[in-house]
């Protein structure tokens, strides 16, 4: 009897927690507020890998050439990735550019 | 040397460790291994791990020897043990053990160290070696 | 109450499925509702099992025997701890806490990641609800934890005392948190295949589970080896058995994929090597839940011959054809992003390590599953024992502890060849000296293989070094800090890297533990009298007299009977006083005498070891009471009805009579160095683990971005 009990109890109660979604239809899209995100921390790790290199070098694992021609790659992904941002953010209107 | 010739070449090294190592573990465990085997079916002459029960009221300790029978799990067919060094503590009559030896003059004598005995219970987790 | 712990378990188990099946409706009609419906029916499962699980807990702590487990695995003179703890000593309990701490971990991580990866996480909610709903069927199906007794039994069986120990009672919840922790990369790895997107997306967002997982699952299995070297009698850590070897498979393929993400994060490699590593460790993982309660492989640590092996062996044959088919189906949306640019660099030797992990992990599951293997090939089942694995493992863990030495000193994408003597001078420098004192003052090689397990850690410890020293430097020359400043800005700023390195120094020390302490051990094994001694290593050891002891020893376990010694080990000027016992517990088989009975249990070894920074001193015994034979029956004799008090006095009488006329008793010592340097090597891994895994703080990066901002800004003008 108990069981039974528990179980209409329990059922009620996450049933009214999984409709909550439906009920409360009208929730932004907001996609491109996520891609931005995942953008931003792209390029976080991309400065971390630029820091890094010159660290190497400093180090004394890369010769200057070495470090020279890694660090322009490096560089230039960021360029990527910052041209990208610029043309997600042109879209948004201005929520702060390096938050 | 080219890229593609350099791949090629990274992957026959590659290949050619995984087959040494696919040879060594084959070589190795074949010969290395002992065969499981109940009482009823062990033969004089080569090591086996033998598995079974230990037979009620057949443990004595000898000195410094443990003696005991050991019979198939199902079945009646039981062999003499002799037998030294460590004994896990769940060892006592009718519990399920593994135990590695050769038999000799009708006795199974075992390896040193080499007596396993299995948890009695199906709801505790045991951990037990020798 | 157990109603309610079902009905949670039942509603459960509908939500999971709900989850599935609103989640891949919401991915596949891009209506958000139910996507967000689906991660809610999570939320549910976690709370339901919460509920499920505090149900069961308060049961195991009012004593409440109307539950089946309580009265299987506890009883009313179980200590608290224990009582709390035995719910994960039983099969049915211990599903449990695996679902709970799923759904829990399943609940975060889909919290966290509500907002973002919006192709990938309604897929990866998909899989978190399938795991756990198998595990719920399993729970409901065969081996429900709220069965109830008709007739609650006036007192319960009580925990194995072979169990009351408090390394094991941890063991379980570390392991399960560490095949759990993988299973949230593995759902957003399914889920990136699923939706295409096999970026580094999927890797940023899950990589912290995985570290945790990572560590929770190394930390369970030194426990494990602490236990087996703490409370059991053969004094040994590792026995290469089949259950040890089931926990560290997925610790050694989830190393590799902790490193291999770098990769991927990085330069767009391994992108296949990635998924096919998380889907082995995860899959690994389940295999090492099913193993201990399967019974199809001879070892002692079996759950017993099991009533759910078989549909564990369904889903683990389900998630293997799952993972196998999307990989490569999707293998052309894996390629490479980038070329292997220098055979010098990092990612390059972050293969090679892929390769010797993966190839470690092959030799133990060979090892492990041989019986069955050669079952199939000759009919008859053989195995191999430990000798075997040492053979094989010994060459693949030098390497090993060879590679987390290189990896440090290198660099990404490329290293400069002629850098090479550069970086590499000092430590080789330290490593021949570590040689060359090694083989002049100590008989180190006896062992080469462990002479050589030696020279690497020195090696490695000494790269470890040198990374901070010139990376303090560097940093110095950079910024005019002081050296703790900029050492420790060096570190927080670069949690990740440093916090690995630290793992690696961990690693040399475990090794140098794990190589001194087999090869160089010593031990013996005897029979003696009270006033005898032996000798071992050097030591003297004098059995000075027998200890005979009632109800409640050290450990805490409310044990009934203890009979031990006292030893004095003595060597030149030291002198140490242990204590090594054996208690014997009582049994309720009614076949035995009243008093027999009392002895007739379950019995522990109560090793006694002096802990050492350079060297352990172990001793066990095996006290003989067959002498105690006669007495005890004529004891049943006599005393076949008697009341609790009067059998007290009984033993009382006859623990006496041991300590005055004591038989001979076998003693096993062992004398091993830097045996204690295990469990440090393994504290410093998990530091390193915790360091890598710490968040790093934003605001500090601001400054500096906006600076770099600026810089690449300028060239983009230019540009």
């Amino acid at each position: 009897m108990e069981y039974v009990l528990a179980l209409v109890v329990l059922a009620l109660l996450v049933a009214a927690v999984l409709s909550v979604p439906f009920r409360r239809r009208g929730e932004e899209e907001r996609l491109e507020e996520t891609r931005l995100a995942e953008l931003r921390a792209a390029k976080e790790a991309k400065y971390r890998e630029i820091r890094d290199a010159e660290l190497d070098h400093q180090m004394g694992k890369l010769s200057r050439d070495d470090w020279r021609a890694v660090d322009r790659d490096l560089r230039n992904e960021a360029i990527d990735i910052l041209r990208e941002l610029d043309r997600l953010e042109g879209k948004v209107p201005q929520g702060g550019m390096d938050r | 040397m080219d890229p593609s010739r350099k791949r090629k070449v990274r992957l026959v090294v590659a290949l050619t460790a995984a087959v040494l190592l696919a040879t060594a573990l084959i070589y190795t465990s074949f010969s290395a291994s002992t065969e499981a085997s109940k009482p009823s079916e062990i033969k004089p002459g080569r090591s086996y791990e033998l598995t079974g029960k230990v037979v009620n009221g057949s443990i004595r300790h000898d000195g410094d020897d443990l003696r005991f029978r050991v019979r198939d799990r199902d079945g009646t067919a039981s062999v003499p043990v002799s037998y030294t060094g460590v004994v896990p503590d769940p060892f006592r009559d009718g519990r399920e053990v593994i135990v590695s030896g050769e038999l000799e003059h009708g006795t199974f004598v075992a390896e040193r160290d080499s007596l396993v005995t299995k948890c009695p219970s199906k709801f505790t987790k045991d951990e037990q070696s020798s | 109450m157990a109603g309610v712990g079902s009905a949670c378990l039942f509603i459960a188990l509908l939500t999971a499925l709900y989850a599935i099946a609103a989640s891949v409706y919401g991915a596949r009609s891009g209506r958000r509702e139910w996507v967000t419906s689906g991660r809610r029916a999570i939320y549910c499962v976690a709370g339901l099992c919460v509920i499920a699980f505090g149900v069961l807990e308060s049961a195991f702590l009012r004593s409440d025997f109307s539950f089946a487990l309580v009265a299987e695995g506890s009883s009313i003179e179980t200590p608290t701890f224990y009582k709390v703890t035995a719910l994960w000593a039983t099969q049915d309990g211990s599903l449990l806490l695996w679902v709970t701490l799923l759904s829990l971990f399943s609940t975060t991580v889909l919290f966290l990641t509500r907002r973002s990866l919006r192709d990938i996480a309604p897929w990866a909610t998909a899989v978190l609800g399938g795991v756990a709903a198998f595990f719920l069927l399993l729970m409901i199906g065969w081996e429900n934890p709220f069965d109830t007794l008709a007739t609650p039994p006036a007192d319960g069986v009580g925990l194995n005392p072979l169990l009351r120990h408090p390394a094991m009672m941890i063991h379980p919840p570390m392991l399960y948190t560490g095949y759990v922790g993988f299973s949230v990369p593995f759902a957003f790895a399914i889920g990136a295949l699923v939706a295409r997107r096999p970026g580094a997306d999927w890797i940023r967002a899950t990589r912290r589970f995985a570290l945790i997982a990572w560590i929770f699952l190394g930390t369970g299995i030194m426990l494990g080896a602490l236990w087996s070297y703490t409370e059991l009698g053969w004094g040994g850590y590792w026995a290469w058995d089949p259950v040890e070897n089931a926990s560290l498979m997925p610790w050694l393929v989830g190393t590799a994929f902790l490193h291999s993400i770098m990769v991927q994060e990085k330069r767009g490699m391994l992108k296949v090597w990635n998924a096919s590593l998380i889907c082995a460790t995860f899959t690994l993982a389940l295999l090492g839940t099913f193993l201990v309660r399967s019974g199809i492989l001879d070892s002692i640590h079996a759950f017993g011959a099991s009533t759910i092996g078989v549909q564990f062996l369904v889903f683990i044959g389900l998630v293997i054809a799952l993972s196998a088919g999307l990989i490569i189906s999707r293998l052309p949306l894996l390629r490479s992003e980038a070329k292997l640019d220098s055979l010098l660099s990092r990612e390059a030797f972050f293969l090679l390590n892929n390769l010797v992990l993966v190839g470690l992990c092959l030799v133990i599951m060979w090892g492990t599953f041989f019986p069955l293997i050669s079952e199939a090939i000759t009919g008859t089942k053989a195995s191999v024992g430990p000798p075997w694995f040492d053979r094989l493992v010994t060459p693949l863990a030098l390497v090993l502890v060879l590679l987390t030495g290189i990896g440090p000193v290198l660099a990404w994408r490329r290293f400069t060849p002629a850098a090479l003597w550069r970086v590499l001078a000092v430590p080789v420098a330290a490593t021949a000296t570590a040689l060359v004192l090694l083989l002049a003052f100590t008989d180190a090689a006896d062992s080469w293989t462990s002479l050589l397990m030696f020279c690497l850690v020195a090696f490695v410890l000494t790269v470890v070094s040198q990374e901070l020293w010139r990376g303090t430097a560097a940093r110095r020359t950079m910024t005019g800090e002081s050296w703790p400043r900029a050492l420790a800005r060096l570190t927080g700023r670069n949690r990740r890297r440093y916090g690995g390195y630290l793992v690696h120094a961990g690693i040399a020390v475990l090794f140098l533990g794990v190589a001194a302490s087999s090869a160089f051990v010593d031990q013996r094994d005897v029979r003696l009298s009270p006033g005898e001694s032996f000798d071992v290593n050097g030591y003297r050891v004098t059995y000075r007299e027998p200890t005979a002891k009632l109800g409640g020893d050290s450990g805490g376990t409310g044990a009934p009977i203890s009979f031990g010694a006292v030893l004095d080990v003595r060597k030149g000027g030291k002198h140490y006083v242990l204590r090594p016992s054996r208690n014997y517990y009582s049994t309720a088989d009614p076949s035995l005498g009243t008093i027999s009975r009392l002895f007739e249990g379950e019995a522990t070894s109560e090793v006694d070891v002096r802990w050492g920074l350079t060297r352990n001193f172990w001793m066990a015994i095996r006290p003989d009471i067959g002498s105690l034979d006669k007495p005890i029956r004529e004891a049943d004799a006599k005393f076949a009805n008697a009341s609790g008090d009067v059998q007290a006095l009984i033993v009382a009488a006859l623990a006496e009579r041991y300590r005055r006329d004591p038989p001979p008793a076998a003693f096993r010592a062992i004398s091993s160095p830097f045996v204690v340097w295990i469990w440090i090597g393994g504290g410093i891994v998990v530091l390193g683990g915790l360091v890598a895994a710490w968040p790093s703080p934003e605001a500090r990066l601001r400054r500096v971005r906006s600076l770099y901002s600026a810089r690449v800004g300028q060239e983009l003008s230019r540009a």
